[in-house]
């Protein structure tokens, strides 16, 4: 890739040199969201010698990835929280805000205090809006008595202390949702890291999963780690089988699915999702409820000069995760850098990957290799998979200390 | 993990090219730094900044035809092309250590 490489060298450098003031003449990002996406989208742009906000109303994050231990008892919450500190001192300008309103003709953010942010570009990473109005019965108040903990916090820790409360002999329900969500493999890493804890501590219990379809993720993996690791104590009870769940009832911890009724001890109930609350507002999102974007610069086909990356965004092969956000956002100030330069986005490949543990030392692992062809973000022919079925003992065990690491680098070259 | 480099010295190194890593390799390249990027101390992943562009394209190369066998490496590999590949391990050699003293 050799367009460029000096000019961001000379930009680089030279906003490293120069006072803030001065720097006020470099073009005007603004990144919405200080999540995986929005937080290195960030910092690569003020790399680029940007200009750049990063509007987020909270003072800390709290990583998903690797949450599961956490309900599996065997990771210190304190793991999966990261501070915006560090970013303040990359060049990133931040505002403890909430994105209210946008107006794209004026090119402005709106805040929820109502100031205004002129942009030249925005980049807008707002994650996932957990839908309370998809599953009769499971509003925010159920979410308080069937944690979702699919964004992490106070939610992965009741999770936690539900399962802790619960006796030996109880039942555990898990309710799965359809495609698309945030980390397809998520669900059964966390059924994997509960079995275990079940397993070594209430050896009499019962673990349902409700999916809402056939087929998951890395399921021959899982369920033949299942069978070795777990036997008889997960359930899965495919959409075929009357896996969907119609309805909860949370004062009774009933989950009633269309072939029956299953009374839980604990239920994690996993709701349907689209876009954050923030990207239906302003117009990003389509009928889906995800964000549609050109693959070439991750730029929405809806609304000009706004980019969405993450979560939030539709992003063809590649899957919701942290991996893929990361490597998104990296690749969306390259873009935008470019095309505030005139210069052509040059092609890229783009790599995820996900790590999942199906007990405290053995992992698996799905990886894929994408580009962007007719504007869209597809496989590359051959390329990715997942892990070896008869990938040996050691190799599990090493993935389980890849899984560690990735989030390790991902969180330092994001936060560190 | 073979190379016998001292973590401290690496990443003395490595902290030092950081910020420009980030802003001057191609997205391409940055992807393998999601796993292979820096970290202020050892890691389970192997270093890559540390070797040279040959050392990487060889690996590459041998991941891909499954002459050299690993855990993730080998579905990575299949999705580039020689010149990908040989572009991407030049990058990564120019802000690395491996054309370094
Ligand atoms: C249990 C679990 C396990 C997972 N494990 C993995 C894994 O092993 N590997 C992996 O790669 N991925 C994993 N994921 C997926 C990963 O967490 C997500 O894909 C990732 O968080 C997406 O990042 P994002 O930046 O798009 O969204 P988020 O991380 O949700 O960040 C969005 C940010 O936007 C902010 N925001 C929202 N609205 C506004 C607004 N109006 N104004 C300003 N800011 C706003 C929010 O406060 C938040 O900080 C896991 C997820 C779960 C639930
Ligand atoms: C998901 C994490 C991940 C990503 C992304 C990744 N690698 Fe690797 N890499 C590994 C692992 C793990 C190994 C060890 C071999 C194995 O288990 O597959 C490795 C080994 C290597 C080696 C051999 C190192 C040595 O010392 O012999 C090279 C070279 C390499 N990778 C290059 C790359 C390049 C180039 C990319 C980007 C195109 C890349 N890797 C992306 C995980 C990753």
């Amino acid at each position: 890739m050799t367009i460029s490489r000096r000019r961001f060298l000379q930009v680089g450098t030279a906003a490293l040199a120069m006072p803030t003031v001065a720097r006020a003449a470099s073009p005007r990002v603004v990144v919405v969201g200080g999540g995986f996406a929005g937080a290195m989208a960030a910092r690569s742009l003020a790399a680029r010698g940007l200009d750049v906000k990063l509007v987020e109303p909270n003072a800390r994050y709290v990583a998903c990835p690797l949450s599961n231990a956490v309900i599996g008892g065997f990771r210190k919450m304190e793991a999966q929280s990261f501070t915006y500190q560090r970013l303040a001192t990359t060049g990133v300008s931040l505002v403890a805000q909430a994105l209210a309103a946008i107006d794209p003709v004026k090119r402005e953010a709106v805040l929820t205090d109502g100031t205004r942010l002129p942009y030249e570009r925005l980049v807008m990473a707002p994650g996932i809006e957990l839908r309370f109005d998809a599953l009769p019965g499971y509003d925010e108040a159920a979410a308080t008595i069937m944690p979702h903990a699919w964004q992490a916090g106070p939610q992965t820790l009741l999770l936690r202390q539900q399962l802790e409360a619960m006796p030996d002999g109880g039942v555990v329900g898990m309710v799965i949702p359809a495609n698309p969500y945030r980390c397809p493999p998520g669900p059964y890493e966390r059924a994997s890291l509960i079995a275990h804890y079940l397993k070594t501590q209430k050896p009499k219990s019962k673990l349902f999963l409700f999916d809402a379809k056939d087929s998951f993720s890395k399921q021959k993996l899982f369920q033949s780690a299942w069978e070795r690791l777990y036997p008889g104590l997960i359930e899965w009870v495919p959409l075929s089988q009357g896996g969907k769940v119609v309805e909860v009832i949370p004062a009774e911890g009933m989950i009633v699915t269309e072939f029956g009724r299953q009374k839980v001890n604990v239920a994690n109930v996993i709701p349907p999702q689209r876009a954050g609350v923030i990207a239906q507002r302003v117009g990003l999102a389509d009928r889906t409820g995800w964000c549609p974007v050109h693959a070439t610069n991750f730029e929405s086909t809806l609304l000009p000069n706004i980019h969405v990356v993450g979560d939030a965004a539709i992003m063809g092969a590649m899957p919701k995760s942290a991996f893929s956000a990361h490597v998104q956002a990296i690749a969306c100030a390259t873009a935008i850098e470019a095309g505030l330069q005139g210069d052509d986005m040059p092609p890229y490949k783009l790599i995820n990957a996900c790590y999942s543990l199906i007990s405290p030392d053995e992992a698996i692992s799905v990886t894929g290799v994408y580009q962007a062809r007719n504007d869209r973000l597809v496989d590359v022919e051959g390329s990715g998979g997942v892990s070896a079925s008869d990938l040996s003992a050691e190799g599990r065990a090493l993935e389980a200390h890849y899984a560690e690491d990735w989030f390790n680098r991902v969180t330092w070259q994001t936060y560190g | 993990m073979k190379r016998a480099l001292p973590w401290a010295a690496a990443f003395l190194l490595l902290g030092a090219v950081t910020v420009h890593a980030q802003a001057m390799l191609s997205p391409s390249a940055e992807a393998c730094l999601s796993c292979h990027g820096p970290l202020p101390r050892p890691g389970a992943f192997p270093p890559l900044l540390t070797l040279d562009a040959d050392a990487t394209i060889s690996a590459m190369v041998a991941f891909r035809s499954g002459a050299r066998t690993g855990t993730i490496m080998n579905r990575i590999a299949k999705g580039y092309t020689d010149e990908e590949i040989r572009a991407i391990a030049e990058e990564l050699a120019q802000i690395g250590l491996g054309t370094k003293p």
